[in-house]
């Protein structure tokens, strides 16, 4: 029980919990199955979901990396699990319904491939012998074998070489004993794979799955200087370059005492990972490209306002949209219409003129949303905002979350 | 006003459906016998679920809409708004009225209505996919009790039958009083009074439970502790998410005094 509080305690900053995007059936009545889409089963204190059994092997660690829990300086507890008893919690926590499946990183301990080993160890045991069909997310330890990584992602959904700082300079900096290039290779390799057993799969379905759920990483955000023009410019490079599913922003948690770092008692970057975490939808999901919503002039996405609303503020002369007559693309962009709000529109059109009442009972945010639409009516009376102005308008109209840490702001009127 | 009386189930509905077309009724109240109350009838029309009659009004459906627009419809019927028979009756007299398919219509009060009810019992479905806690009793059964707001165990039925193949399992709505049972080959819906005495003291749990149960109960909310981060600490985001009214069924909610 201590084991289990030592090693959940020191995977929590691990950002990446999602279980989605697998497709594992469950054949021959085995154990359980991924359907494509994540189940969180539960949410803890501080809001985040848990669906995934998240904990490290071990941390003990051969590294000293300034921002991390279970570096070799920290004074720690220090525990570590059998490879059995990891597969014991998995499955007793599944059957329970407790858990979507495992999520596994470790510390390393002697080296990258005897860490690699016993993780891949793990979830070959969990597949084989008990024929468990949930989702397994191994971390891809750099340094080790490409035979490792291999077997890792014949076993895994998902794996995740953590790329941990925004650029190299960062990683220097904060992590001495790590370099860049071997965060970069596996993931390199990875793609090759992934897209390989990808192809093969369509010519022979019955080859094997080769990590369906492909790969991801996390970045620490807050620790160091980078701007959100430097971290999405990364960003845009691992979807782009080396197609990765996702990249997780994980806002620094203070937690050493360190002078390259801000000092313990610094609250969380909780708002600036909530926008980056935005931009990253947009370049997902609506089309955006991350050089429109951050330049040089503008290095940092706005802290009051999302960066939709951001960006339409800056592009006034596009809107207001027609939303009868408009493209899918334009309509994703008006702020306060989502990306699947969008394609109710495109749909709802067909059978008659939207009017502002259809919006509102469609749910869309209106109150945002009106300043950047246009009905087709006969003469429309329309008055003309300025950027601020209209900024204003909006975030005087809004409840949001972050109301409180704006206050001094809006006290200004 | 024509009030029909029906069975209270979807096919009986579907029967009401059809005697109100073959009747020419428009103006129509329907009330589920179990419900209906000693009020003054302007005509009451007792209708008794006939398949066939169920089945022609379906087929004219799917002629008419998607198999996602037929669902809807169902999941309006198992969730727990105001008048469920109302909105599905102006659905379908929406649909009928129309030769083309009607289900994005999102402009039709009806087809919204229909819409929000059938994403409300989707939500909770997904929900109870989520919050489900079996136990493990000594003889190997893996039991949990809910209690949704909407009926949901018609829809989740399938995702624990293919996600739990190789263990026995109830799932029991109490609020309902029914459950779904797997005996690992088919899954049945039952119908016991699973708390015969209205109470399970801790003493006959211990009795029932396997004896490594409260083991991994313990060190699942061990577990759940260890992982929150102190320093974001949101709980309006996690009642956002997990609301208090399920908490009593989640192990790892339940505070051990």
């Amino acid at each position: 029980m201590a084991k289990l509080q030592i090693l959940a305690d020191a995977a929590k900053y691990d950002v990446s919990c999602s279980s989605g995007q697998s497709k594992r059936a469950n054949k021959d009545k085995g154990l359980g199955d991924s359907k494509g889409y994540g189940i969180c089963h539960a949410f803890t204190e501080d809001g985040r979901c848990v669906s995934l059994l998240k904990i490290l092997l071990t941390n003990h660690c051969v590294f000293d990396c300034a921002y991390c829990v279970s570096r070799k300086s920290n004074d720690v507890k220090r525990a570590a699990f059998t490879v059995e008893e990891v597969v014991d919690l998995t499955i007793n926590f599944y059957r329970r319904n407790y858990i979507e499946g495992l999520f596994l990183s470790s510390g390393i301990f002697d080296s990258p491939d005897y860490t690699m080993e016993r993780l891949v160890r793990i979830a070959k045991k969990l597949r084989l012998e008990q024929r468990f069909n949930g989702y397994i997310h191994l971390k891809a330890i750099p340094g080790a074998s490409e035979e490792l990584i291999k077997e890792a992602g014949l076993y895994a959904d998902r794996l995740s070489v953590n790329v941990e700082m925004p650029t190299e300079q960062s990683l220097k900096l904060l992590a001495p004993d790590k370099n860049h290039q071997d965060v970069i290779r596996p993931m390199t390799y990875l793609k090759t794979e992934i897209a390989g057993h990808h192809q093969e799969r369509k010519q022979n379905p019955k080859a094997p799955l080769f990590a369906p759920a492909g790969q991801s990483t996390q970045m620490v955000i807050g620790a160091t200087k980078e701007t959100d023009l430097d971290i999405l410019g990364m960003t845009h490079q691992f979807y782009s370059q080396l197609n990765l599913k996702r990249v997780y922003y994980s806002g620094y948690v203070p937690i050493s005492q360190d002078n390259r770092l801000p000092a313990v008692g610094t609250p969380v970057p909780i708002i600036r990972e909530n926008r980056l975490y935005q931009a990253d939808w947009l370049l997902r999901y609506y089309g955006f490209a991350f050089n429109e919503l951050v330049g040089s002039e503008q290095p940092n996405l706005a802290l009051d306002i999302d960066p939709k609303l951001g960006w339409a503020l800056q592009h006034l002369d596009l809107f207001p949209v027609d939303i009868n007559t408009a493209d899918l693309e334009l309509i994703k962009r008006i702020p306060g219409v989502g990306f699947q709000s969008a394609q109710k529109i495109v749909e709802a059109r067909r059978f008659r003129k939207l009017q502002p009442e259809h919006l509102k009972q469609m749910g869309i945010a209106y109150n945002r949303a009106q300043y950047f639409m246009a009905f087709t009516t006969a003469f429309s009376l329309r008055k003309e905002y300025t950027p601020f102005a209209l900024k204003q308008l909006i975030l005087a109209r809004q409840k949001s979350k972050y109301a409180r840490t704006f206050s001094t702001q809006l006290s200004l009127f | 006003m024509t009030t029909i009386l029906y069975d209270g189930t979807y096919e009986g509905w579907l029967t009401a459906v059809f005697e109100a077309y073959t009747n020419k009724l428009t103006d129509v109240l329907f009330t589920r016998q179990e419900a209906s109350t000693a009020k003054l009838f302007e005509a009451t029309l007792t209708v008794v679920m006939d398949e066939t009659k169920a089945e022609r009004v379906l087929a004219g459906l799917q002629k008419r809409l998607s198999a996602q627009g037929i669902m809807s419809l169902y999941k309006t019927y198992l969730s727990d708004i105001e008048e469920p028979e109302r909105v599905m009756w102006q659905f379908i007299r929406h649909v009928f009225g129309n030769g083309h398919n009607v289900e994005e219509d999102y402009g039709h009060p009806a087809v919204w209505a229909v819409r929000q009810a059938a994403r409300r019992v989707k939500r909770e479905a997904h929900r109870m996919q989520a919050f489900v806690r079996f136990k493990l009793t000594q003889d190997q059964l893996y039991y949990a009790i809910i209690e949704p707001e909407c009926d949901v165990l018609p829809l989740i039925s399938a995702h624990f039958e293919s996600r739990y193949a190789d263990q026995r399992w109830l799932i029991y709505d109490a609020r309902r009083k029914y459950g779904i049972y797997y005996d690992l080959e088919t899954v049945s819906t039952v119908g016991v009074d699973f708390q015969p005495r209205g109470r399970f003291t801790s003493g006959l749990m211990a009795e029932i439970s396997d004896e490594r149960e409260e083991f991994y109960q313990e060190l699942w909310r061990c577990y759940f502790k260890s992982v929150t981060i102190d320093a974001r600490k949101n709980l309006r985001l996690q009642l956002q998410h997990m609301p208090k009214r399920y908490w009593k069924h989640l192990t790892e909610q339940i505070r051990k005094e």
